[in-house]
C-alpha cells in the first residue's frame, strides 16, 4: 500500500492498539518547559511513579523568563519559583536541562532543532502547541497537554487516535519579499482557523523544497493556527545538511546510515490523502492580520472584508479597525520580532538587510528577541547587532518574550504591535494589546516608517 | 479523575466563536506550579473590565444563568495547549462544555480532567442558545451512557460522539496513565526491537 510520510512515521511507532480504540504510540523525543510540566512531575509524585525514559527528556526554560539582566535573580516572585520548580524538578529525574543563561538556553523550539535534538522520522512532543514546528525535518511533532506531558513521564508512550490526512501543496515562483511567513499566513487565511482540526498537514510543492530549513519551521510552527495538530516536510538534501554536524545529531558512520533511512520517508506516489488543498505562489503578496485570530489576514495591499457576523464585528471592534478600509498608512507604536515562529538568526539577517542605513521611527518601540543564546551569538558576530544599535533597535535577551506577555514584555493598553509572533489573540501580548502579525521584514518596515506601508512598492 | 455518568443542570450561554484558551485563561495566570485557583481567573478579561470593575454585560456575570453547563459558539478551546484552560473551567465549576466544534487539544485536555465535551450540529447549538436565552431557567440533560443531551420538558434531543475508550475512562474515572503502565512489558519490548 502507498503510504504517506506521516503514515511511515506513525506506523513506525505503534507499539499497540486497543480494539475499537486509541493506539499506543512511542514519542523519541520529549520537550519541556517551565510553564506545563510542573503539575505533571506532582502528578508522578503523589502516585509514586518514576519517570520512565529521563534520557528522551530534554528541558529549557522559555515562557516565563525576562529578556533583560538574565544574569541576575528574577524579580517576579512566581515566575521565578516556577524556574527553580523546573530546576529542581530537572535535577532530582536525571533530565538535561539548559536554564536561564545556560548557552544553549532558548525558546524550545529553536533550541532543539539548532542542537540538532530534532532529526527525521522521530515523534516528538511537548506541552506546547507550537511544537508543530519540529515537523519542518519529517518529525511528527505535536503540542500536548499536561496530563499527556505526565503520561509520556511515566511510559513514552501517549494514547492517540491517528488523525486524518491533509496536504496543503504550493507551487510556483514566489515574488520578491514574499517569506514563509506570508506563505503560511496566506494559507492560514484561505483556509480558515479550523479546517486542520482532526488533521495533521503535509506541505509540497517545489516552494517548501525550495526554503531553508528555518523557513520551513516557520510554515510548519502555524499549523496549529488552522487547527492541525502538526505539520510535516518531507526530509530531502536541504534537512540532511542542516542537521549534519549538530551536537546531538549522529555522527560518521552512524549519521550515513540515519540518512539512508530518512531518504525512504518521503510520500510514496500514488498515496492518497483524506484532504488536499492546493495554491499558486503567484498569488501569495506579504500578508498582515487584521482581526483577533491567525485566520484574519490579508494581503498587505488589501482592504479589510466586510462581513455580517457577530465575532467577526466583536474582533475588529476590539482591532478598532472598520470592515472596508485599508491598513497602509495605520501609524504603529510597538514592533516585535522574535517567537518561535520567526526568530532564528534568517529572520534577523532579513530585518537587518532592510534596516541597514536606516532610522527606528521615532514613534515606534522596537525590541528584537531571539530564539536562542546561540541565536543571539550569531547576531553579534554577524555584526546585526550594530546595525541595529545604529537604527534604533532594541536587542534582548533570548526567551517567548512579547509572543505571549507572560513576562515583563507586554504590549500596553490599546496599542498597536505588528509583531512576528503566531496569535493575534485579543489580550495576547498584554491585556487591551491588539496584535497585527506579520513577516519579519514587514515588522522591520513598520518599525522604520513608524506605520504600516505597502512594502511590494519598496520592492518591485 | 472523577467519574461522569449524567448530568442534569441549568446553562450558561456563551454567543462567541473561536474561543481561544488565552480568552479561557490567560498567560498571566499560568505562573502557578500546581492545578489550584485558575477557576478564580476563567476568562478574566471578559469578566471584568479594563479598571478591575465587573463587565455586566458578559454571561457568567449575568444573575439570570447558572449551572455547570457551558455552551458556547464554533471551534471552542483553539490556540494555545495549555491544559489550565481545563482546569479554569472545571475550577469554576463547569462539567461539560457545548459547541459545534472543538479544537483538538482542548478536548484531550478536557477529557483527562473529567469535563466532558459535547460536540452537537450547529443547528442544534443555534437552538440550545436560543432556548436557553428565552428562558434561562431551562434544564439540561446530559447522558453519557446514552451519548445524548435532551432540553427537559421539550423535544429538543440529539445525539454525540465519544472516543468508546475515553467514554469508559470517563464513567469510571480511569486515565490513560493507569492504561500505559500496564503496557510496561510491550512498550519495553518495543524499545527492544527498535534498538536492534
Amino acid at each position: 500500500m502507498k503510504k504517506t510520510l506521516f503514515d511511515k512515521v506513525w506506523d513506525a511507532h505503534v507499539v499497540d492498539t486497543i480494539e475499537n480504540g486509541p493506539q499506543v504510540l512511542y514519542i523519541d523525543k520529549h520537550l519541556i518547559h517551565e510553564v506545563t510540566s510542573p503539575q505533571a512531575f506532582n502528578e508522578l509524585e503523589d502516585r509514586g511513579i518514576p519517570v520512565f525514559r529521563p534520557n528522551q527528556i530534554v528541558a529549557t526554560a522559555d515562557h516565563n523568563t525576562p529578556t533583560q539582566n538574565q544574569d541576575q535573580p528574577i524579580k517576579d516572585e512566581l515566575s521565578r519559583k516556577q524556574l527553580e520548580q523546573l530546576s529542581k524538578n530537572c535535577h532530582k529525574n536525571n533530565i538535561t536541562l539548559f536554564e536561564l543563561g545556560h548557552k544553549y538556553n532558548g525558546i524550545v523550539h529553536v533550541m532543539a532543532p539548532e542542537l540538532g535534538i530534532t532529526q527525521p522520522g522521530m515523534t516528538m512532543v511537548c506541552g506546547d502547541s507550537h511544537t508543530s514546528t519540529h515537523g519542518a525535518f519529517g518529525t511528527i511533532a505535536f503540542g500536548i497537554g499536561t496530563s499527556q506531558v505526565a503520561q509520556v513521564f511515566a511510559s513514552q508512550c501517549l494514547l492517540l487516535t491517528k488523525p486524518k490526512s491533509l496536504r496543503v501543496s504550493v507551487n510556483g515562483k514566489l515574488k520578491n519579499g514574499v517569506l514563509p511567513k506570508d506563505v503560511i499566513l496566506y494559507i492560514i487565511s484561505k483556509l480558515g482557523t479550523n479546517s486542520g482540526t482532526g488533521y495533521f498537514c503535509e506541505y509540497a510543492g517545489n516552494v517548501f523544497e525550495e526554503m531553508s530549513m528555518e523557513g520551513r519551521m516557520t510554515v510548519c510552527n502555524m499549523s496549529i493556527e488552522m487547527g492541525a495538530r502538526g505539520g510535516m516536510i518531507a526530509p530531502d538534501q536541504t534537512t540532511f545538511d542542516y542537521v549534519e554536524g549538530r551536537e546531538y545529531a549522529p555522527k560518521g558512520e552512524a549519521f550515513d546510515k540515519k540518512v539512508a533511512h530518512w531518504k525512504t520517508l518521503p510520500t510514496d506516489e500514488g498515496a492518497t490523502f483524506d484532504k488536499e488543498y492546493s495554491f499558486d505562489a503567484e498569488d501569495i503578496e506579504p500578508m498582515i492580520t487584521y482581526g483577533t485570530n491567525p485566520g484574519m489576514g490579508i494581503k498587505i495591499t488589501e482592504n479589510i472584508p466586510v462581513e455580517d457576523n457577530a465575532s467577526f464585528k466583536k474582533s475588529l471592534e476590539y482591532m478598532n479597525f472598520e470592515a472596508g478600509e485599508s491598513l497602509i498608512n495605520k501609524p504603529i507604536n510597538y514592533v516585535f520580532i522574535g517567537s518561535c515562529t520567526n526568530s532564528r538568526i534568517e529572520d534577523f539577517r532579513v530585518a537587518a538587510n532592510f534596516i541597514k542605513g536606516k532610522q527606528k521611527a521615532a514613534n515606534v518601540t522596537a525590541w528584537l528577541v531571539p530564539g536562542s543564546k546561540q541565536v543571539e551569538t550569531q547576531i553579534i558576530e554577524e555584526g546585526l547587532k550594530d546595525i541595529f544599535d545604529e537604527a534604533g533597535f532594541e536587542l534582548r535577551q533570548p526567551g517567548c518574550s512579547a509572543c505571549l506577555a507572560m513576562n515583563d514584555d507586554k504590549i500596553p493598553q490599546g496599542e498597536y504591535c505588528v509583531s512576528t509572533s503566531n496569535r493575534n489573540f485579543e489580550g495576547r501580548q498584554g491585556q487591551g494589546s491588539r496584535t497585527i502579525l506579520a513577516s519579519p521584514l514587514v515588522a522591520a518596515a513598520t518599525a522604520v516608517e513608524g506605520k504600516i506601508i505597502d512594502i511590494t512598492k519598496q520592492l518591485n | 479523575m472523577e467519574k461522569f455518568t449524567t448530568l442534569n443542570s441549568k446553562a450558561i450561554p456563551l454567543q462567541i466563536e473561536n474561543v481561544d484558551t488565552d480568552q479561557i485563561i490567560p498567560a498571566r495566570f499560568l505562573k502557578a506550579t500546581d492545578k489550584k485557583g485558575f477557576g478564580d481567573n476563567v476568562f478574566r478579561d471578559w469578566r471584568f473590565k479594563k479598571d478591575g470593575s465587573i463587565n455586566a454585560d458578559f454571561a457568567l456575570n449575568n444573575a439570570n444563568y447558572s449551572g455547570t453547563i457551558l455552551v458556547a459558539g464554533d471551534n471552542f478551546g483553539c490556540g494555545s495547549s495549555r491544559e489550565h484552560a481545563a482546569w479554569a473551567l472545571t475550577g469554576y465549576g463547569f462539567k461539560v462544555v457545548v459547541s459545534s466544534f472543538f479544537a483538538d487539544i482542548f478536548k484531550g485536555n478536557a477529557l483527562n480532567n473529567g469535563l466532558l465535551p459535547v460536540q452537537v450540529s450547529e443547528s442544534f447549538l443555534k437552538e440550545l442558545l436560543k432556548t436557553i436565552e428565552n428562558k434561562p431557567e431551562t434544564e439540561i440533560t446530559v447522558n453519557l451512557e446514552a451519548q445524548t443531551i435532551s432540553v427537559n420538558n421539550t423535544n429538543l434531543s440529539e445525539s454525540f460522539e465519544i472516543d468508546a475508550y475515553k467514554k469508559t475512562c470517563m464513567i469510571n474515572g480511569y486515565d490513560d496513565i493507569d492504561y500505559l503502565l500496564s503496557k510496561k512489558a510491550v512498550i519495553e519490548e518495543f524499545e527492544n526491537a527498535a534498538s536492534r
